[in-house]
């Protein structure tokens, strides 16, 4: 697994549980380092050890930990960088969904050995879209849940109002459905076109 | 406006938002709705187009009708207006026949190029200044994605540049010579003492390096101080522990050695092979060596070893120093009873 995902995961728990807590994990999972590179290669056992380690530390279900990490990604301030990338997706939240077959793709371009899973949106009517994800062989289902808390931290910062669900899946596809319900409901955040320079990097200050 | 520009520029502000029509005398027709944002304090519209644009590249023509001569190639303008933004340009002329309007007119399309992210910061652009086939906002894209990137990977750098630079702090090797560094003896002779193994210490001290150093230069130094590791290797066993511990400066632990007699004949048997001339560049380079040495078993209180062996053998190779280099000397306590006099005279 990308050290980017791995290191995701530690800077929520670190961020949102406290340093200690994220001793806790790594003795739990047992895991050989303390802390992850974001440009190194990772097992991806690793990765499944510590979503367990998570779980039990956190004592909270590992749907939950893997939207909350979701909404971490976008809406702590020290990946702001992170949402920005997002942002360039659309102009409002209509577009950026439609952006998001292309999401491997831009992940590629930033970083070349990042692998996200495939994306596929279709339209419902009635303000409803379907949004399917491939399942990685390797680290098994999860990755919907973390979209989901992206994609609502996304309706937020476009000032979006959705309904978001998990309608869970097969063993290689999870499917989420989101509801409109106002496009404009609130003013969202600034998105300058070509701000952000010289701002923190993507995995945050150091401690 | 000129009738006949309507159409036209309808169907340009939606394909192509920063153009210009210019009718046959070069004067600003219409302009796209980013390219009117270029300008905002003054009025395009009626404006000769050379006014408000200087032309940089290609550096001749001034008129409609030069700009008409340049047609399908690129060019290079700055506003005039503050900020001088830098502008791409590809100027079409329209036809003399009115045709498509504006005869003898020109359509002028623009792009920011490279200055890009400047241009969007001063004129508070958004993707919907954009066609939807501009990969400007993709670029942008691009450019905050790779600056991340490359943030992360120098961050990387700097810790691993951290840890190799913690790694060689800590370690215990002699980079030169391969032998053990100064850091190495304490651990080492903590070792010894906490198993109980009885040791001698010789220190060693090469004479005559700094000429070596001096007329034939530093890699001829780097060069005896390899052959020296090789000598005193030759001489010694395998579990013995030999330490470079400072430039000309030897430590030689050879355990389980209780006999005077037999260190100090390891001591002359290694001085007398760096006797032996050590080819370098084709020039023999001529040095020597001083040693004293002390033993561990030679202590009553064996915590006393650990605070003491190093500092006597130093005095015993004070005394080989004295009495003429080249020689070894093993310490009796009556060397120390001299150097106190010798220090308090």
């Amino acid at each position: 697994m990308h050290g980017l995902i791995n290191r995701a995961i530690e800077r929520f728990i670190r961020d949102t549980y406290g340093r200690e807590v994220w001793g806790l994990v790594v003795a739990k999972a047992g895991l050989p380092v303390s802390a992850f590179e974001v440009m190194l290669s990772y097992e991806t056992r690793l990765t499944v050890d510590l979503l367990d380690g998570a779980e039990q530390v956190l004592d909270r279900a590992r749907e939950t930990i893997l939207e909350d990490i979701g909404t971490y990604l976008v809406s702590h301030s020290k990946l702001d960088p992170l949402r920005r990338l997002l942002r360039f997706g659309g102009v409002d939240f209509v577009e950026f969904l439609h952006s998001l077959d292309e999401l491997p793709g831009r992940a590629r371009l930033a970083v070349p050995d990042l692998e996200i899973p495939n994306l596929e949106l279709s339209e419902h009517g009635g303000n409803i879209y379907r949004l399917r994800c491939d399942v990685p062989t390797a680290a098994g289902p999860g990755f919907g849940h973390v979209l989901v808390g992206v994609l609502r931290a996304m309706a937020d910062d476009y000032g979006a109002l959705v309904l978001l669900d998990h309608m869970g899946g097969g063993p290689d596809v999870e499917i989420l459905q989101i509801q409109l319900l106002n496009e404009a409901h609130s003013a969202g955040k600034m998105f300058d076109l070509a701000a952000g320079h010289g701002a923190e990097t993507a995995e945050g200050r150091p401690e | 406006m000129t009738r006949g520009a309507t159409p036209l520029a309808g169907l340009f502000d939606a394909l192509c938002p920063m153009h210009a029509l210019l009718d046959g005398t070069g004067h600003v027709v219409h302009v796209g709705p980013t390219l009117a944002r270029l300008c905002p304090q003054r009025e395009m519209k009626g404006a000769r187009f050379l006014e408000l644009f200087e032309l940089r590249r290609p550096t001749r023509g001034a008129t409609m009708h030069d700009l008409r001569q340049m047609q399908g190639r690129g060019l290079h303008f700055v506003t005039r207006d503050a900020p001088r933004l830098s502008l791409k340009a590809v100027l079409t002329g329209l036809p003399d026949d009115a045709a498509l309007g504006l005869p003898g007119g020109a359509l002028v399309n623009m792009s920011f190029g490279i200055a890009v992210t400047e241009a969007i910061r001063r004129l508070d652009l958004t993707a919907r200044d954009f066609a939807a086939t501009d990969l400007t906002v993709e670029m942008l894209y691009l450019i905050e994605a790779k600056t991340a990137a490359m943030e992360a990977s120098r961050l990387l750098n700097l810790r691993l540049q951290g840890a190799k630079a913690a790694a060689e702090e800590q370690a215990y090797t002699d980079t030169l010579t391969g032998l053990r560094n100064r850091r190495a003896l304490d651990p080492v002779l903590m070792q010894l003492m906490t198993s109980e193994t009885d040791f001698a210490l010789i220190q060693l001290d090469l004479d005559y390096f700094k000429e070596v150093n001096d007329q034939l230069g530093h890699a001829a130094g780097d060069h005896v101080f390899q052959a020296a590791a090789r000598a005193m290797q030759a001489e010694t066993r395998k579990e013995d522990v030999l330490l470079r511990v400072g430039g000309d400066e030897f430590v030689l632990i050879l355990t389980r050695v209780t006999d005077a007699a037999r260190v100090r004949d390891i001591a002359e048997r290694v001085i007398a092979r760096l006797e032996k001339p050590v080819e370098y560049d084709g020039q023999p380079c001529h040095i020597s060596a001083s040693a004293g040495g002390a033993l561990s078993c030679r202590y009553r209180d064996p915590k006393t070893v650990e605070a003491r062996i190093m500092e006597d053998a130093d005095i015993a190779l004070y005394e080989a120093k004295s009495a003429g280099r080249g020689c070894y000397r093993s310490f009796e306590p009556g060397m120390r009873l001299d150097r106190d006099r010798r220090s308090r005279a």
